[in-house]
Parts: structure tokens; sequence; C-alpha cells
């Protein structure tokens, strides 16, 4: 393997490696961002809403969710160790660890498949199906919403995180990161931990309340 | 030993991650009325730090990268702060009925 070279507009690679990993630190600012708009949206309707999004929450497949937040935790573990393995250059075991995660990636998404079908079943997908009469109609059909829009971006996120998880893969199985090279798997692993940590907020919002009455 | 076993600290930080969230799941069934989200956002950043700071290996990083990252969060907290400001606040929200 050719030894890597920094980038013309680079000193050295550590310098290359420090401004990768701040610029992808910019775009999860932005990410933040992103996900706290809806945050901020679910905020202000609960604290309207609040026992109507309590009932509504408590519809939610909290067995399923309980599952796929440990399956992305555990994603993120094997991610991290990758990395570590990939700077000593293990290059094999680190894609055997990436497409691990990625398998747990896809595992998460098909565990969300089932669990949209459940919800398509009764009938709480608004603007599809949406059947739910009573008091709480109106709170239930806003936190679906919600639920909706903030879970299938999330799982567009994990969607890319899989396909980003592969190809790092594939190319550390080719042996091309080591102690002095490693910015591309690195910042491929602060993606997907990003990603983790979104769904650890999005967990606690959407399935958590209204568990004790 | 063999040199790619993981480190002690991801695996602490694992299993900790799958501790907090059965804890969390737990105290979600415990009658604690408007403590249920405090306690349950509370673990929520308790889980993103250890994800943050260990996972995503922002405690080995320099000053700038911890301010960028950080900068997210500080913007999300004012986004936040200034808008529920409004809401908590108002006496009868939502004001008007709702349409179905």
């Amino acid at each position: 393997m050719r030894e890597p070279q920094p980038a013309m507009q680079f000193v050295d690679l550590r310098q290359q490696h420090d401004v990768a990993q701040l610029g992808m630190w910019v775009f999860l600012a932005t990410e933040v961002l992103f996900f706290g708009g809806l945050i901020l949206a679910y905020s202000a309707y609960r604290i309207g809403y609040s026992a109507g999004f309590a009932q509504a929450a408590a519809r939610t497949e909290i067995l399923i969710g309980a599952i796929n937040t440990a399956v992305l935790l555990t994603s993120s573990f094997l991610v991290a160790w990758a990395v570590l393995v990939a700077r000593m250059g293990e290059g094999r075991i680190a894609a055997l660890l990436l497409w691990g995660a990625a398998a747990l990636g896809i595992a998460f998404l098909a565990l969300k498949g089932i669990e949209y079908g459940i919800e398509y079943k009764e009938h709480l997908v608004p603007g599809l199906n949406f059947d739910v009469v009573g008091g709480q109609a109106h709170a239930t059909h806003l936190f679906f919403a919600f639920y909706f829009v903030a879970t299938g971006l999330h799982a567009v996120h994990v969607a890319v995180g899989i396909v980003v998880l592969v190809v790092i893969g594939m190319r550390a199985r080719q042996g091309a990161y080591s102690d002095r090279y490693h910015a591309p798997i690195t910042v491929a692993g602060l993606y997907w931990h990003f990603v983790d940590v979104v769904w650890i907020f999005l967990f606690a919002l959407i399935y958590l309340p209204g568990r004790s009455s | 030993m063999r040199r790619w076993y993981p480190p002690r600290i991801l695996l602490l930080s694992w299993a900790g991650l799958l501790g907090l969230l059965a804890l969390t799941i737990f105290g979600a069934y415990q009658p604690l009325g408007a403590f249920n989200t405090g306690l349950a956002l509370a673990i929520a950043t308790g889980k993103a730090l250890i994800v943050v700071a260990i996972f995503m290996e922002l405690r080995e990083r320099n000053a700038l990268t911890i301010a960028f990252a950080s900068a997210g969060f500080f913007w999300l907290a004012i986004l936040l702060w200034l808008a529920l400001a409004d809401f908590v606040t108002r006496p009868n929200f939502p004001s008007s009925p709702p349409l179905i």
C-alpha cells in the first residue's frame, strides 16, 4: 500500500485529520439544529396537550423501541471499537466490526418497518389512515405526525450511515487506514454515533411518556 | 493478549449505556408525576454524554473541536429556551379549540 500523503493545502496528515474532524463537528452542529426544530415543535405541543401526548405516547411499541435502542447502542460500540482497531492496522477486523454495525443498522430499520406496520393496522398514520376518536384525537394526531416525521428522518440518516459503514469497511479491509491515516473512518464513526445520540433523545420523547398512568 | 480486543473503557461504556436504557424504562413505569419527564431526559443526556465523550472521543480532542461540538448544543439551547419561554408562560395554550 502506498504511503498516504496529505492533500496539498495541509502541512501534514495530522493537520488534515484535525480539519476533517472539525468539519464533521460543524456538520453535526447543523444536524443538531435540524432535529432541534422538530424537538421544539414536539415540546411546544406537548406543553399544550400534555394529557393527550401522554396517552398517545403510551400507544407506541415500547418493546420494539427498546430493542432498537439497544441495537443502535451496540452498533455504536462496534464502530468505536472498529476505529481503534483500524488505527492499529488491523483492517480486516475493523471491516468485520463495521459490517457488523451496518447489519445492526439494517436490523434497526427492519424493526422500524414492523413497527410502522403495526401502527398502520391500528390506524395511527396521519394523512394515510388516521382514525382515532375521542377527546384526545387531535393531540394523538399531532403526536403521531411528529412520530412519523422524526423517526422517518432518523431512519433516512440510519440508511445513509449503513451505506457509509459498508463502504468504509471495504476500504478498511483493503488496508487503507493506519495510525497515520484514519480520518475517513474516524469521521464516518462520528456520523454514526450522532445518529445514535439523536435516537437516544427520540426514544425518551416518543416511547417513555404516559407509561406510569 | 490479542491487540484488537476492545479496551475496557469501551466495554464499560457499552454496559453502562445498556444499564441506563434499562433504568430509563424502569423509571418510566414509576408514578413520579412530572418527574417522569425530567428523569427520562436526564438519563438520555447521560447516555448522550457517554457516547459523545467516549465513543466520539471528544474528551481527547483539542479545545477548538470541543468548542465547535458544543456550539450546536448551545444554539439548540437558545432555540428551546427562547421559544419555550413563550409556550410555558401562556395561560391558555392552545388558545383555540382543535379543528379535528
